[in-house]
């Protein structure tokens, strides 16, 4: 299991691998919402919790469908299915790979992120807490709907589309936690709830996404 | 034992043994199920009917695609299925199938030819006994060919089986030979059999 997590990773860092998309682009984002929603302090400190959470949870889902599709079609797929390792351990790495390469970066850059949209000083712990707990959530259920949509032609589309729906719990618990916390409030409700949506996908989900490569490498 | 393929049963009746030291191979025009067959006992897809008696861990398939990842070098990708399996010798897979020289260079830039090497080369790192292998020799050349066969001879020899799907002659003379086309399935009548996914056809 180790020896395909050095190796997804080492695939992500080579030339193609799509390590640093979801960065960018979370980048990108940060720095043209403050140009198009203008300069205002005030307006930026009130959406700052919302936008951060909402541009993470778009640069993971770039990358989603990398996670099964190229091993589908050059064929390991099939050969890791018939590998000593359980098909619930590959999953597991492949989230965990997809959480290094994407939801971990993000989890990094987000302070710095947060300095251009004016984030109360407060909620930068939060901001970083709440990604911590609830990005590994979105790369999880994230491989869910990879593993569905696997050997789909284009199937990024679906894949947005299966996925969205249940990235919403995560969304809003995540994005009430530091706007909580930039308000001073109290913040436990939202951070056990996060919390929760995390542990409870991480313990379910990779047995789901599992048997959904069975059947469809049959 | 009966296979199917896309909902559409493909060999029917079909009943093989192999003994350690066996190597069979398969032939049957294009489309008689060789493939599918060779998935099934694989366990990437239960069989239509009938049972696979194999022991655990036993299998190392090799399909049409090789499962090699473009930027990773030639050791790299052999490395990664042999810790896999366990820990097979890298430097003596790559020694048997000729690639020693090639160790360093990405898979992207190798030839069809030493990227089918490469990727039956990976049966040797995964210690496995039963090989089941699915045209084996497609863009070797004969001199590659005549290597594999030594493979899969020295394989034979230390007590393991091969299964191989394959249209040309691969200098195994001891190895029998099955033609699959004798059991071919016949179609179920539209409504017949098919079971859950009739209703999607």
């Amino acid at each position: 299991m180790i020896a395909l997590l050095t190796r997804d990773l080492r695939l992500a860092i080579r030339a193609g691998g799509g390590f640093g998309l979801g960065l960018a682009f979370f980048l990108i984002l940060a720095v043209l919402v403050p140009l198009g929603v203008g300069p205002e302090p005030a307006v930026l400190a009130a959406i700052a919790p919302g936008v951060l959470w909402v541009g993470a949870l778009l640069a993971c889902l770039l990358s989603l469908d990398r996670i099964f599709a190229l091993d589908w079609e050059d064929g390991s797929l099939d050969l890791l299915a018939t590998a000593p390792i359980p098909l619930e351990g590959v999953v597991t790495v492949k989230a965990f790979a997809h959480w290094i390469t994407t939801g971990l970066p993000l989890v990094l850059a987000a302070p710095v992120l947060g300095v251009l949209l004016n984030l109360p000083t407060g909620a930068f712990g939060w901001l970083v807490v709440s990604l911590l707990l609830g990005t590994p959530a979105l790369s999880v259920i994230g491989t869910f709907g990879a593993a569905l949509t696997v050997g789909l032609k284009r199937g990024g589309l679906l894949l947005s589309l299966l996925v969205l729906p249940l990235y919403i719990p995560t969304l809003v618990f995540g994005a009430e936690l530091v706007a909580r916390g930039a308000a001073g409030l109290p913040t436990q409700s939202a951070l056990l709830l996060l919390a929760g949506i995390t542990a409870g996908s991480v313990a379910i989900l990779p047995f789901a996404s599992a048997a959904v490569i069975r059947i469809n490498l049959r | 034992m009966s296979v199917a393929r896309g909902g559409v049963p493909l060999i029917a009746g079909l009943s093989l043994c192999l003994t350690a030291g066996q190597a069979l191979i398969l032939r049957g025009p294009n489309g008689c199920g060789k493939t599918t067959l060779l998935r099934t006992l694989a366990g990437l897809q239960p069989p239509l009917a009938g049972e696979i008696d194999l022991p655990p861990d036993a299998v190392a398939y090799a399909a049409h695609a090789d499962g090699l990842k473009a930027t990773l070098s030639v050791r790299e990708n052999l490395a990664f299925w042999a810790a896999v399996y366990g820990g097979g010798d890298v430097g003596a897979a790559m020694g048997r199938m000729n690639l020693s020289g090639l160790s360093d260079r990405a898979a992207l830039n190798l030839s069809a030819g030493q990227k089918r090497r490469l990727g039956l080369a990976r049966l040797l790192v995964t210690g496995r006994p039963v090989w089941m292998l699915d045209e084996p020799t497609v863009s070797l050349d004969a001199a590659s060919v005549a290597l594999f066969a030594d493979v899969v001879r020295g394989h034979l020899a230390a007590g393991g089986m091969a299964l191989i799907a394959t249209h040309i002659d691969l200098g195994l003379p001891e190895a029998q030979v099955l033609d699959l086309t004798p059991f071919k399935a016949r179609r179920p009548a539209p409504g017949q059999g098919g079971g859950f996914d009739e209703a999607f056809l």
